[in-house]
Formats: C-alpha cells, structure tokens, sequence
C-alpha cells in the first residue's frame, strides 16, 4: 500500500512536514496578504449593503434569490470536499488519504463558515435573523418548522459542528507536537490551547481513535443531510423548474463533484507551494482523479435524468423553464456547464496522464465555474419564468453582489493560508502511523493502537498543558 | 365563520387602473421614485395585466387585475420561516410585518407573483406623508408585503357593527379597489354567506380560479364570459 515511501525515519518525517512552518514562504505571504484585501473588499461591500438597504443588490421581482442563494449553495457543496470525502475514505481505511485528509477537513470548516453566512447576507433584514432560530423568548414564539429555512438552520449548524470537532480531533497530536517545539510564549500557549493537554499516553491514542472511528462514520449521515436539504429549499416548492424529487440526490453528487474540484485545486497548490511532492504523490492524484471523473459522469447522468423527465412531461409551465435553459437567454451558460462539467472532465481524466496534478488541478478549476453555473441556472431560470407571462422578469447582479462574491473567496483564502502557516496541512501522526503499517508489514502495526515510538514523540516536560 | 373573498368580472374591466392608484392611497404602498420604478420595483399590491390578442390592426386588449388571491391552500404560508405570513381564521393571507426578516422564499413561492419587496426604507417626502393612512403600518425597508384585503377595513367594517350590537352585513366592508372601480366590476363579501354579492358572482357559470389547476383554492373569483380564460403562454 505504500508509494515510494520515503527513506528515513520518522524523525526525517517530523522534520519536512514541521519544517515548513518554520520557514517563511514568501508566496504563502503574498497570498495572504492578496486575500486579506479581498477580505476588507468583501466587508465593505456588506457594510454598504446594511447601511443601505437589500436594494443595491440586482434582485428585483420576479427573481427574489439571485447571486447570494447561488453562492451559498456553492459554497455548502465545496463544504463536501473535506469531511465527506475524508470522512469516506477513513472509514475504508484507504491508505492514500493519509496526506489528503487534514487539507480537506479545513477546506469543509472555511467553506461552511462563508456559506453560512450568505443566507444571512441574503436577508432583507440581517439584524434579525435570529427569529429563525428557536430561542426561547417571552412572546412564546417558535420558528415555522414547515419551512426548509428552518431545516437549513438545524443542518448547517450540526455540519458546522460536526466538521469542526472531525477537523479538531486529527489535530491534536499535532498541536502537541507544535507545543512541545514552539519556544515559550504566545506561541506556546496558542498550541498548547488547541492540544488540550495532550501526552501522547496509550489511553489518550485509544480516545483518540475512538473518537475519529465514531466521528467518520456520524459525519457522513449529516453531511448527505445537509446538501439535501439544501436541495429542498427548491425542490419543497411549486415553483417550475424547481418542484423535483430528483434535487436531493443530485444536489448530494453535485456537492461532492465541487468538493473533489475544490479538493485537487488545493492539493495541488499546497504540493507546488510546501514542496509537498513526496507526500502528495502522483498517486494521490491519480486515485482522486478516477473519483473525479466518476462524479462527473454521475453529475451527468443526473443532469440527463432531471432534464429529459421535464422535457418529457411536456408541462406547459416547466418546459417554459426548459426551453429558456436550453435554447433561450440561459443557453450559453447552460452548455458551457456541460462541457466543463462533463466533456472536458471525461476526455481529461479518462486517460492516466489526464490524472497528474496540473491536468486534475485545472480540469478542477473548470468544474468550479461549472457547479457555479449549475447552481446559477438552477436559482436563476425558473424565478424569471413564472406562470404568470406578465412578470417575466431578468436579473443581473450589482457591484455589490459582485463584490462580495469575490470577497468571499478572499475570506476564504485568507482562513485557509493562516490554517496553512499556523498548523501541518499534512496529519504528522497519521503519515507517521502509515509508514509503520508499510514499513512493519502488519505485524504489529496493523492495531488500532498507533502509540508513537519514535524518537522525536511528543510528550515532553512542561507539555501538562492543562 | 367567515371566508372573506372578492369576485372580479373581467368582462367589465376597462383597465383604467384607478384601482391600482386606490390601493396604494389606502395601504400606505410606498412610491419607490423614478429610478427604482424604471428598473421595475414600483410597488403595485394590484396590477392590470394587460395582454393583446389578434394580428394588427385586429387587436383586442384584454385586462385582468391580479391580486394577492388570498389562497386557501397557500405555498407562500409554509415555507416562510418566521410566520410573517399566516392563515388567519378568516381566511386572509395575513402578514405580520414585524416579523419578516426579508427571506423573500413566499414571493418565490407565490404562483401568482403578487409578492411586492421594500428594497429600501419607504420614504414618503411631503406633502405625501400627509396623506398616510392612519390605520395602516408604514413598512420598513427589507420587508416584504402583499394586498391585504384591506384588513384595516375589514376590521373597521367589523368594529362598527359591534358598536351597533349587530352582525357584519354583505356590503359593510368595501375594498379600495372595489370602491373607486368606475364599472363596479369587483365585488367583496363573505363568501361563507350564500346571499352575499360575492358569492352569487362566485356561483356564475363564467367564474374561473385563476391558475385553478394547483388547487391553491383562492379567495379571489374571476368571472369572464368569453373562451379566455387564463394566460398560458
């Protein structure tokens, strides 16, 4: 199971992945500081936006929901890069997630968090979007729990929970590790917050363990719930090209196809970037890409199935819906998200040489404009066309929409260099254990019990950290 | 119990809009300025829609208001997340407008489209805001709102005959629209009471729902005696 497993011990290990963080990459500096812009791009914009009302965004009758519904949908389905998939590959022990999962598992928690938050850019009244939840208040009022807004609220929430404690707890070894190398001060204590006292004792693995086991297997349910219910905030309508049974599941592939998208983009970023080639091997890729082009044959397929059903129907009102989609103002984006979601995929990642990390990396990039477009076409086309001929209406998005669209990739960019600069992108102690299930040959490795014998483990006095 | 309803003969509108101007007089509707109405946020509880028929110069024009159509079956009810919008006793959609939060999910969810958005905070420059309705809440901005039946009146109409010790009578409550049609072409009452006006018209062999096959069972009648009955295309 192993690829061309670097010589060395596990010392030598410790040393590259830790090492990058000692070092300062000028990139990495750059980027943050690009990011930390876009940041203050995406705040103004909100800012203006609360100041002046939800008017200054291009949303306008009949298309209520515009680029704010569609990013949040964006956003929550790159949240499946990580948990999902680091989630799934965990619980079938594939060996090759080892270096994968810790970048996938923060990419979810930095998605969820933008996407959370565009439901609430979205309201016409911000100041007040706590009456969806059910807080306990004097008037005795409750939340509509009939509404999919409310089902959102519960789902998101767990995910954000859920994937935050998935993400916590492979890091704690590592931060143990940070702790006990960092000099005293700030640092110090910062690592030593986050590693909650750890010692590396045979007990605390054991916890450990247990509590990832548990964790892999609970996240997986929620994180399909989630996207669902997504889903349903357009499917539980009567609104044509929206009322579908299909949304729920095709919502689910399309959410883990970006996430995948998502996923090589970063991975092959942080290769190039940390000089992570000899953990992030060919490999990697090469087993990503097949899971690659396998959602997005499975996308296809679910686009092919949603679109003939209607088409077939021959409902008046739908195939109004469908036929601006596909033959009217909606064409062009349309087909563009069927070549860069489908074709290009396909015709790349089919081939061995399709599946390295540039090829993956930029056939990822295509499928992120793609799902975007996907969820575009899927808010935007059937608001415009109601029933009702007189209220067709058209939507093009402000410069505060824009703004804050681009704003949000900055956040998230600025989350995701600081998580890169402050803690191993790459899972020290689960690198290390599958080199000690390789290089052992399963004699005794092949234990739940991964209890660090390496020379640099990190107990170390004055880690009692408590 | 009461149903309220309106029945609106489409054989006698002219779409003369006067309606339209009464309702936003009544309910306080704010005017959203030039700019805004140009891209299309003119607030109209109550619109005319207008669709021709025939090849020029053989040209009919055909006129139907559309309201809110106070549904008995409402999609716009459930999927609000904060009960803004609610069924009351009496049948009306009502809204509660302190508790929206601008989700904008019933306007999506509305068939008809009768859904209207404060994009912005109302602004009632003089001498307007000296005619504001005294019995009608000015909206805020982020807010979303719709025809009421003019409840205000519905619950004037009811306050006096309590004063008077009696029961509401068919006719009591008049709508703004109703009141200022010059054709009369809009009748409002209980459609629970078998005499009222609205309910003999709701009996007509001409009366249609609008958009009936969704069984979203409306409180507003359209009667029309030609083969038109809805706009599909």
């Amino acid at each position: 199971m192993t690829d061309r497993a670097p010589s060395g011990t596990t010392a030598t290990l410790d040393r590259e992945l830790l090492g990058r963080l000692d070092r300062r990459r000028p990139g990495l500096l750059v980027g943050s500081l690009a990011s930390g812009a876009l940041v203050l791009v995406f705040l103004y914009c909100w800012g203006y936006q609360i100041a002046n009302g939800i008017g200054v965004t291009g949303i306008n009758r009949p298309v209520f929901w515009g680029f704010y519904i569609i990013n949040f949908v964006f956003w929550i389905g790159i949240s499946h890069a990580g948990t999902l998939i680091s989630a799934i590959l965990r619980v079938t022990k594939a060996e090759w997630r080892r270096p994968v999962t810790r970048s996938a598992e923060a990419i979810t928690l930095f998605a969820l968090a933008i996407g959370g938050l565009f439901p609430l850019i979205h309201l016409g009244r911000v100041a007040i979007f706590y009456y969806m939840i059910p807080y306990p208040n004097s008037r005795m009022l409750w939340p509509n729990f009939r509404s999919p807004l409310v089902w959102d609220i519960a789902a998101i929430t767990t995910y954000i929970i859920g994937s935050a404690l998935y993400l916590f707890l492979p890091l704690i070894p590592d931060a143990a590790v940070m702790r006990d190398r960092a000099a005293a001060g700030l640092k110090k204590r910062f690592y030593a917050i986050l590693a909650l006292g750890w010692r590396g004792t045979s007990q605390q693995w054991h916890s450990l363990e247990w509590g990832i086991r548990i964790l892999a297997v609970a996240i997986i349910p929620v994180a399909v719930s989630v996207h669902t219910i997504v889903s349903w905030d357009f499917a539980m309508t009567q609104t044509p090209g929206w009322k579908s049974t299909i949304f729920g599941p095709y919502f689910v592939v399309g959410a883990i196809f970006s996430g995948i998208a998502v996923l090589m983009i970063a991975m092959a970023l942080l290769r190039r970037g940390l000089a992570l080639e000899r953990f992030l091997t060919d490999r990697v890729f090469n087993n990503l890409g097949l899971l690659f082009v396998t959602m997005s044959l499975v996308w296809g397929y679910f686009t092919f199935a949603e679109h003939l059903t209607v088409w077939y129907s021959g409902d008046l009102f739908e195939k109004n819906v469908h036929h601006v989609l596909l033959h009217g103002d909606f064409a062009v984006p349309f087909w563009t998200m069927v070549v860069v979601n489908l074709v290009i995929p396909v015709a790349v990642l089919s081939f061995p040489r399709g599946r390295r990390p540039l090829p993956t990396a930029l056939v990822g990039c295509g499928v992120l404009v793609g799902m975007w477009l996907e969820r575009f076409l899927i808010v935007v086309p059937a608001l415009s066309t109601p029933r009702l001929a007189y209220s067709i209406g058209d939507y093009l998005p402000s410069w505060v929409e824009l703004g804050i669209m681009i704003g949000a990739i900055g956040v998230f960019a600025c989350l995701y260099f600081t998580f890169t600069q402050l803690l191993p992108i790459v899972s020290v102690w689960e690198m290390r254990e599958g080199w000690r299930h390789a290089g052992s040959g399963g004699e005794s490795g092949q234990t739940s019990e991964p209890a660090p014998r390496s020379p640099s483990p990190s107990p170390v006095p004055g880690g009692g950290a408590a | 119990m009461t149903r309220w309803g309106m029945a609106i003969d489409l054989d006698r509108c002219t779409g003369c809009e006067a309606c339209v101007v009464a309702c936003a007089a009544e309910n306080n509707i704010q005017t959203v300025g030039e700019e805004q109405a140009r891209e299309g946020r003119a607030m109209h509880w109550l619109r005319i829609e207008r669709y021709y028929e025939g090849e020029f110069p053989n040209v009919r024009t055909r006129f139907m208001p559309v309201l809110c159509q106070q549904c008995g079956a409402a999609p716009c009810e459930p999927v609000c997340p904060v009960y803004a919008t609610y069924h009351n006793p009496e049948g009306l959609n009502a809204m509660v407008y302190s508790r929206c939060i601008g989700t904008r999910f019933c306007a999506n969810n509305c068939p008809y489209t009768v859904r209207v958005f404060n994009w912005f905070d109302a602004e009632f420059p003089a001498p307007l805001d000296s005619q504001l309705n005294p019995d009608v809440s000015v909206r805020p901005g982020g807010v979303m709102e719709k025809c009421t039946f003019c409840v205000q009146r519905i619950q004037g109409g009811k306050d006096e005959a309590a004063q008077e010790e009696r029961e509401v009578a068919d006719g009591d409550v008049k709508t703004a629209c109703q009141q200022s049609c010059p054709t009369k072409a809009i009748a409002f009452g209980d459609l629970e009471d078998p005499d009222s006006e609205v309910s003999r018209w709701a009996e007509s062999p001409r009366a249609f729902s609008l958009l009936g096959d969704l069984d979203t069972r409306p409180g507003v009648v359209y009667l029309s005696g030609s083969e038109w009955r809805e706009p599909a295309e």
